[in-house]
């Protein structure tokens, strides 16, 4: 025990930063920016970061939550369902019942905490797997979606909300205007699970429940409360993916559950739980995005992209307990 | 130590990863001629894989280069970002076959703002997100065909039903509208007996021809303008007393229709032709982009394989009559 504790502090602290895989992410990200912007023909215009953050604002918002729910060892599957949901809501109350775009807004972000909400009382107090739980509400409230608009589409929005979406913070730059609420969210995320005592509970909970809960933590009102926010952010997501296509339609987002997570887990949050950090599932974002947005360009199908962020997630995964046993035959072999 | 391994890790991934992308990377090269890029709604789709193979063969013709690309599912979201990534090119013109009528029209705006002509084809945005849409097919030549075929098969006189879609199907509606009216002014002695429908539903619509056949025994042919209702119809009479009694013909596709052609149960049936629509549709991208064409109105253009085109209002371009297939020319086609 003792070498063991001498050896991990053996190292500086600015070594240990660069060991972790939310480190190689951020260095991944950076050399398919570099490669591209010098090897992909347009990859260097303005226009290509703003395409790119346009596109994964949504995985980026809903990353946050979701990387808090997968720290405790749970998942929650039907967030693309909540945004598709919250789409169809914000479409139906706005053209449909007349409500101000405002009210539609914010009771679709209401409906999506109370999505939330049933997923994490059914987890946390029924004590049902959120595996089994999510993939049942997944279908749930798509089906509502579904339900409440059929195949149409709703697409009169009022244009003040739908350039909102699309508007840059400095006119012909890249950067566009919804980065800002993002970031505030980012801000209070990382501050609620890298700095407040609920998030070293959450951390708790992820490493072993039992224990989190004779160390006084309250493990269920704590999975609770995190799915609610999953839920809530999910139907924000929803709420800018109506605004940003100009489109309600009951398959909004079909299938993104799987994109986040991917981003989430190729960000190095580990899937047991308890290990993660809020900004490996943003640089896995903007990662996926990169490499995405640099294939297109390079007249790259579908399917290639496909391949590649697979391999890219498979690689990054099976990565860790290999290189971690490999650490672990060396150490034993330093103590012969 | 653990460092250095992870590392090497990221560094395969990211070879791996470069390395796909640039293998194959040099379509968007485009040094001489035009670029255009090819958008159905989704890759896989044997329908647009033919119109593809019609776009190329017009791009061999005029000396550009379309490239085609795609989403795996067809939604307007997923289709978005390959409209932005023509529009970063500066592709001299975007040929699309939109997901949704108005979802992708900003993202079109920006493309058009940068320089790059947009061409709709197979399925129209509102008008004002593009420059020309180029139509399959107009509601007053399917419906003309149809009775046409019918017609034809039946010896121009006696009972007909038809089996439609649902009750409120917009299309299917506007052509058995316009089937009627043709009938009466111009085949006095071919009596449409009944409508009935299918929803679209294959079951649905095989009881429903059932029904049909027993309900009219005099019954000398069936019209379905919908591609479920003419396949479950076929499936029916194929394997009935009333095969080769009975003629069918309406809208269908070679691969749904192949076999009851081989039979004998279905003499002719309609639909256009994918690989007509795709080469039209470079074409028009061509005349837009070379200048021959502004778009409006009584524009004129001329293509090699299908003659001369006039742009009619709203900036649409229509193919031409439907496209009839028979046991002579089927096996040709593959959608």
């Amino acid at each position: 025990m003792t070498t063991l504790h001498f050896r991990v502090h053996a190292r500086p602290a600015w070594r240990r930063w660069l060991l972790t895989r939310e480190t190689a992410v951020i260095a991944a990200l950076a050399a398919v920016l570099l490669y591209a912007n010098a090897a992909v023909s347009n990859f260097d215009s303005p226009l290509t970061l703003y395409y790119l953050f346009l596109d994964v604002t949504p995985l980026l918002l809903i990353a946050l939550p979701l990387t808090m729910v997968i720290v405790t060892g749970e998942i929650d599957l039907s967030v693309a369902s909540v945004v598709g949901l919250s789409s169809v809501l914000v479409g139906v109350l706005y053209a449909h019942a007349g409500m101000p775009m405002w009210a539609a807004a914010l009771t679709a972000v209401a409906v999506g905490a109370v999505c939330g909400s049933l997923n994490g009382y059914l987890v946390a107090y029924v004590g049902l797997p959120s595996l089994a739980v999510t993939i049942g509400t997944l279908a749930l409230y798509r089906g509502i979606a579904i339900g409440l608009l059929g195949t149409e589409a709703v697409t009169d929005f009022p244009d003040s909300w739908t350039d909102f979406a699309k508007m840059r913070i400095v006119e012909g730059g890249s950067l566009p205007m919804v980065l800002i609420p993002f970031a505030v969210l980012a801000a209070a995320a990382v501050w609620l699970l890298h700095w407040s005592p609920f998030g070293r509970g959450v951390y708790d909970i992820g490493l072993n429940r039992e224990a989190a809960h004779f160390s006084g933590v309250n493990v269920e009102r704590t999975k609770l409360l995190l799915f609610v926010l999953t839920g809530a952010v999910s139907a924000l997501a929803g709420v800018y993916f109506t605004l940003r296509y100009g489109s309600a339609r009951g398959d909004n987002a079909y299938g993104l559950e799987l994109q986040v997570i991917a981003a989430v887990l190729l960000g190095g949050v580990s899937i047991f739980g308890g290990r993660g950090a809020l900004h490996g599932p943003i640089a896995g974002v903007l990662l996926i995005g990169a490499v995405a947005s640099a294939m297109r360009l390079e007249g790259q199908t579908v399917n290639a992209i496909n391949i590649v962020i697979g391999v890219l997630l498979v690689a990054s995964v099976v990565a860790t307990p290999v290189l971690n046993r490999v650490a672990a035959e060396r150490a034993a072999r330093k103590q012969k | 130590m653990r460092f250095d391994k992870k590392s090497i890790a990221v560094a395969a991934t990211l070879v791996v990863s470069l390395g796909l992308s640039a293998c194959g990377g040099g379509g968007d090269g485009g040094d001489d001629g035009a670029a255009f890029t090819f958008l159905p709604k989704n890759l896989g789709n044997p329908y647009f894989d033919t119109s593809e193979v019609g776009a190329q063969s017009a791009a061999d013709e005029l000396g550009v280069t379309v490239t085609q690309v795609g989403p795996d599912a067809a939604s307007p979201e997923a289709q978005v970002p390959f409209i932005n990534t023509a529009a970063q090119q500066g592709v001299d013109a975007l040929i699309v076959s939109a997901n949704d009528p108005t979802a992708i029209c900003g993202a079109l705006e920006e493309a058009s703002g940068a320089g790059t002509k947009i061409v709709t084809f197979d399925s129209d945005t509102d008008p004002e997100c593009r420059d020309l849409y180029v139509s399959q097919a107009d509601a007053a030549g399917i419906a003309k065909v149809q009775i046409e075929m019918i017609a034809d098969q039946i010896g121009g006189a006696g009972q007909i039903a038809i089996l439609s879609a649902s009750a409120n199907a917009t299309n299917q509606n506007a052509w058995i509208e316009l089937m009627r009216t043709e009938l009466e002014s111009n085949y006095p002695d071919i009596e449409l007996v009944d409508t009935v429908y299918g929803d679209d539903d294959d079951q649905k619509s095989f009881d429903q021809t059932a029904a049909l056949l027993q309900s009219y025994p005099e019954l000398k042919g069936i019209v379905s303008p919908t591609t479920v209702g003419i396949a479950a119809a076929a499936r029916y009479l194929s394997t009935s007393e009333f095969k080769g009694q009975v003629s069918l013909t309406g809208l269908g596709t070679p691969n749904q229709m192949r076999e009851y052609v081989a039979d004998g149960t279905v003499a002719e049936f309609a639909l256009w032709n994918p690989d007509d629509l795709g080469y039209l549709a470079v074409q028009a991208a061509a005349a837009l982009v070379n200048g021959d064409i502004e778009g409006e109105e009584g524009d004129t253009f001329t293509t090699e394989r299908l003659g001369e085109y006039t742009v009619g209002a709203d900036g649409v371009v229509l193919l031409g009559e439907p496209f009839r297939f028979n046991a002579e020319n089927i096996d040709d086609f593959d959608f």
